[in-house]
């Protein structure tokens, strides 16, 4: 075996591409408690002194400090950045110095004009013109493909968030690869997968063998860029600091060449224990060192920085980047994959604070270590800082090499991608429905002239009806527009080097969403269970509703309403599935609204379930603020009932407990807090993100900002510093249920 | 059927673990700091089967393994029959009966004041004893160890608490004592004192929980148009409870439960 791999089990790993088979061979599971933890080293905390000072500095600049505007960023762009380059054990920014942003036009020139713009800065008119006049970016090779009514839905907010002005994201390179076989190897493999296209040259073997080419051009600049820091990885890794600065170069290039919606890391804890152990072994580092590369891996994660608008932040509040981390969760044969490495993530919470990024998301199962568990928890409490997934749901799927991509959509690392085509207003699909297709706020007809609704009363089986027929138009209208915006994105901004940590095939989710969850099933719930009565304008469109009676709401752990929130589940997306989707992408949706749920809200008229125009709908799958009122546990039986199958892309419930509501005292409320995610897991609940906080922290954040530098939140399905957020989504945030002590 | 308040999916605080916490409705005490005076009329709340309660439970068994049920109220003790069927029916399911409970409704001395007329003392002790052999825990609310305090402070004397404590010992029913510590009240040093030596005398007791007196029931007497009595009185703060608890546990001889 070579130096490199020395001592290392062999296996499949060595003949073939396959990072999966050396974790499993190698690692080993740690069962013990945090007690080996390290705390920072001098270095460390000197280095996240100025990074708290550079946020501060581009707090005060009014969110970005600094901006390329003539330089495009490739992998290779620009030379080496340093914070201080004496103390970085783990080295290399997106451009030549922290914190400036760089200029990605790719995705679209408008984008990135208007991004520098609203920030103060003018991109070179040299580069304007250049991507206006000569080279095409995705967003204008979308319009143009765009029908007029694909335009309709999307500027009355039918379907918002669409990547088709900005890089869709939600694509991991195994960013593990470089470390383990050295980029030659990884060429030599490429080249080989070039070498092997079939021969007769239909559109898509043109394709894949452009492809290979842009991928193999890609490898070879990310060697270029480690050398510019003066590192070479050409070959694998020799221990646990070569490890991590090689997986982090590998990160480095992507975000360094793609400005994706989401750029998440992958699962990379586990993978670098198994070096880390062997340094360990051979006496190469000690504890406190290992720690010390973590935390400032870590750190270097916090400081990726995207140039991006207004519009984008609306959506996407807080400016992440989800960089998400995928930790433990269980081997296929039944080992948990609980290693030291997984501790020493977490504990990067402790040594130097709380953090949105990396998106640290816990694959949890009921069959994690008890210890483990405890310690999750505890961070949970202090940090809030932390989202769990199911992996007893997803392993079924996916095996145990999978990762999240942005907040909660699972994929195999290396092996699926996905399309990401945000999410389509369920909500405001009622309202055409009830209102024959025109729009209740702009008074357009936007969808299709069907019958509207004319009775005083809603009935539910009329209602039922014509919802089912304008969510089937929504679904063709919705996966259209998508197919269009991801045969652009691989035309005009394809991820080579994300692709380039790609088997040869890979799979595709083609990942629809829903937003207005809870709105539409409490309206339901209302139309069936109550009498509702639309109040209806001089044009005869629904402008607001009357209620008479009360109705069972989403929340409660009520079959009468969460059957209903199933049934419409369960019908989108078939008609989803029942569209041509483009590469033969596989259809999944998901319960997820990031931030948006604030504008989707805003711009939705009233609705039937009392809900008010324009008011915020709840995040993701969370029942409407404040009428999930029979406690925690009722709350989350609800949402875990929408089978995972159904909403395969991820099912997101963000939750939030007063301190005081989890137990009297630390160890109680760390039991508690266990014995609620092992609940919501065995109920087949899919993602919950935790927070442990009083409103009154909140509402004294919003007032004295300047004293919560660092105070994180989890909003769906990530995280945010809680002072970055607009006065309006801090508004919704503190609106939101706060389980508490009846 | 019975009659109930409400439910608390995720109780943390009633109990060991994560609880199923059924509030009953109706209570012959009228503690002046009650914060859930809503649950006093025995003849309010919303009329509940035990097999309905349990069906809700069960549903939702996988988020109670390290706990059970806790009845509170309210007085459990109000509805007997109600309790003693729930916790059976509990107990043949094989989870985990909490009752928190003031006790009022021991027969300890005849006649105790304003306490509704009903089962004789003996039926009423075997009624008690069918309800124990179903419940693995009691936490027994001991309001004041005055007993002339206890009158003003709830509406009746502390004989019959004080008797049930004893008579739990003697069945050796494992029980944790909850004292509400309020200022003016019960912080008060030969009170918490007397508390702690009563407790010596006792041998079941698992836990102490010292309660320190908030005022968040305070709303609800306004939106009841009710009086609240305590309405000057300040709240204790974390360090007082503090100190409460280490007075009784310096009188009970045991030293600090470890936090």
């Amino acid at each position: 075996m070579q130096n490199e791999w020395r001592n290392f089990q062999g296996g499949a790993w060595e003949n073939e591409i396959n990072v999966r088979d050396f974790i499993q061979k190698n690692y080993t599971p740690y069962d013990g408690d945090d007690s080996f933890l390290e705390g920072p080293t001098q270095d460390t905390t000197d280095l996240w002194k100025e990074v708290l000072e550079l946020s501060k500095q581009e707090r005060e600049a009014g969110g970005v400090l600094d901006m390329d505007t003539s330089i495009i960023s490739t992998i290779t762009s620009h030379g080496p950045g340093y914070l201080d380059k004496e103390k970085e054990k783990i080295v290399g920014f997106q451009t030549d110095k922290p914190f400036k942003r760089a200029l990605q036009p790719y995705g679209g020139i408008r984008t990135a004009v208007k991004a520098c713009e609203d920030n103060g800065y003018q991109v070179d008119p040299e580069v304007v013109e250049y991507f206006t006049t000569h080279r095409k970016t995705h967003n204008a090779g979308v319009f143009d493909a765009y029908t007029p009514e694909m335009r309709a839905c999307r500027s009355s907010h039918i379907i918002t968030g669409l990547p088709d002005a900005y890089g869709r994201g939600r694509i991991i390179g195994d960013y593990r690869r470089p470390a383990l076989y050295g980029v030659d190897r990884l060429i030599a493999d490429k080249q080989e997968q070039l070498d092997t296209t079939r021969t007769i040259m239909y559109s898509d073997v043109i394709r894949e063998r452009e492809e290979l080419s842009e991928q193999i051009r890609a490898l070879k600049m990310l060697k270029e860029l480690a050398k510019i820091y003066g590192c070479d990885i050409s070959k694998p890794a020799t221990n646990v600091k070569e490890a991590t600065q090689a997986v982090y170069f590998a990160y480095l290039a992507a975000v360094k060449e793609q400005n994706g919606a989401a750029m998440s890391l992958g699962r990379t804890s586990t993978f670098l224990d198994i070096y880390a152990e062997r340094d360990l072994r051979e006496g190469t580092f000690t504890e406190s060192e290992i720690q010390e590369i973590i935390d400032q891996f870590v750190m270097k994660l916090r400081c990726v920085k995207f140039a991006r608008t207004p519009e984008y932040n609306a959506i996407f509040a807080g400016d992440p980047t989800w960089v998400t981390e995928s930790i433990a969760g269980i081997g296929v044969d039944g080992r948990h994959m609980v290693t030291k490495m997984s501790y020493r993530y977490l504990n990067t919470l402790n040594n130097i604070g709380a953090a949105p990024e990396p998106n640290m998301t816990v694959l949890w199962s009921v069959q994690l270590p008890e210890n483990f568990k405890k310690f999750c928890a505890k961070t949970s409490i202090q940090h809030s800082a932390i989202q769990y997934e199911n992996d007893d749901i997803m392993r079924v799927v996916h095996g145990d090499d999978y990762g999240i991509a942005c907040c909660v959509s699972s994929m195999r690392i290396g092996k699926e991608m996905q399309f990401f085509g945000a999410r389509a207003n369920l909500a405001k699909c009622l309202l055409y429905a009830i209102n024959g297709g025109v729009d209740e706020i702009s008074g357009k007809q936007v969808g299709p002239k069907y019958r509207p609704i004319t009775s005083e009363y809603l009935d539910y089986d009329e209602v039922w009806d014509v919802y089912r027929d304008m969510m089937k138009w929504l679904a063709g209208v919705y996966v259209n527009a998508l197919n269009i915006i991801h045969y652009m994105h691989d035309k005009y901004c394809y991820e080579k080097l994300e692709m380039a940590l790609h088997d040869k095939k890979v799979r595709r989710w083609f990942a629809t969403g829903i937003a207005g969850f809870s709105v539409v099933a409490d309206s339901l719930s209302a139309i069936k269970y109550a009498k509702v009565k639309p109040v209806r304008d001089e044009n005869g469109i629904a402008v607001d509703f009357e209620i008479e009676g009360d109705f069972p709401k989403y929340g409660n752990d009520d079959d009468r309403v969460d059957e209903i929130a199933k049934e419409v589940l369960h019908t989108f997306i078939g008609y989803i599935k029942g569209n041509h989707t483009y590469r033969g992408g596989i259809p999944t949706t998901s319960i997820l609204t990031i931030t948006s749920n604030v504008s989707y809200g805003k711009n939705t008229g009233a609705t039937p379930d009392g809900r008010k125009k324009g008011v915020a709908f709840a995040p993701g799958a969370n029942p409407m603020h404040g009428r999930d009122t029979h406690g925690a546990v009722a709350s989350l039986a609800s949402v875990a009932k929408m089978p995972f199958m159904d909403s395969q892309d991820g099912i997101s419930n963000t939750f939030t407990i007063v301190p005081d509501a989890l137990g009297k005292d630390a160890e109680s409320a760390e039991n508690n807090l266990t014995a609620m995610l092992d609940g919501y897991v065995e109920k087949g609940g899919h993602h919950l993100n935790v927070n442990v906080l009083n409103k009154e922290t909140l509402l004294d954040a919003q007032r004295h900002p300047e004293q919560y530098p660092q105070l994180t939140i989890r909003v769906s399905g990530y995280a945010v510093n809680f002072i970055k957020l607009t006065k309006e989504q801090q508004d919704e945030v503190i609106a939101r249920t706060f389980h508490e002590i009846m | 059927m019975g009659r109930i308040h409400s439910v608390e999916t995720f109780g943390t605080v009633d109990g060991p673990g994560v609880r199923f916490v059924v509030f009953f409705q109706g209570c012959p005490m009228r503690c002046q700091y009650c914060h859930n005076p809503d649950t006093w009329q025995a003849d309010a709340g919303e009329e509940v089967s035990v097999d309905e309660l349990l069906s809700r439970f069960e549903r939702n068994r996988s988020f109670y393994k390290t706990g059970g049920i806790t009845a509170t109220g309210g007085e459990p003790m109000m509805q007997m029959e109600f309790l003693t069927e729930l916790f059976t029916k509990a107990k043949e399911r094989g989870i985990h009966t909490c009752l928190d409970t003031s006790g009022i409704f021991f027969p300890g001395t005849a006649g105790a004041s304003g306490m509704p007329a009903g089962a004789s003392d003996q039926e009423r002790l075997a009624q008690i004893d069918a309800l124990l052999a179903v419940t693995d825990l009691v936490m027994l609310d001991i309001k004041h160890m005055e007993t002339k305090a206890h009158q003003s402070l709830t509406g009746h004397g502390n004989e019959n608490v004080l008797a049930f404590a004893r008579y739990l010992d003697e069945k050796g029913k494992a029980v944790w004592i909850r004292h509400v510590v309020v200022p003016g009240i019960t912080f008060d040093e030969t009170e918490l004192a007397v508390l702690g030596q009563f407790l010596r005398m006792l041998s079941n007791v698992e836990k102490l929980e010292v309660l320190p007196y908030h005022a968040l029931g305070k709303v609800k007497y306004e939106n009841l148009g009710m009086d609240y009595a305590l309405k000057d009185t300040p709240q204790l703060t974390k360090e007082q409870a503090k100190e409460a608890e280490r007075i009784i546990r310096a009188a009970w001889g045991k030293a600090e439960a470890a936090q």
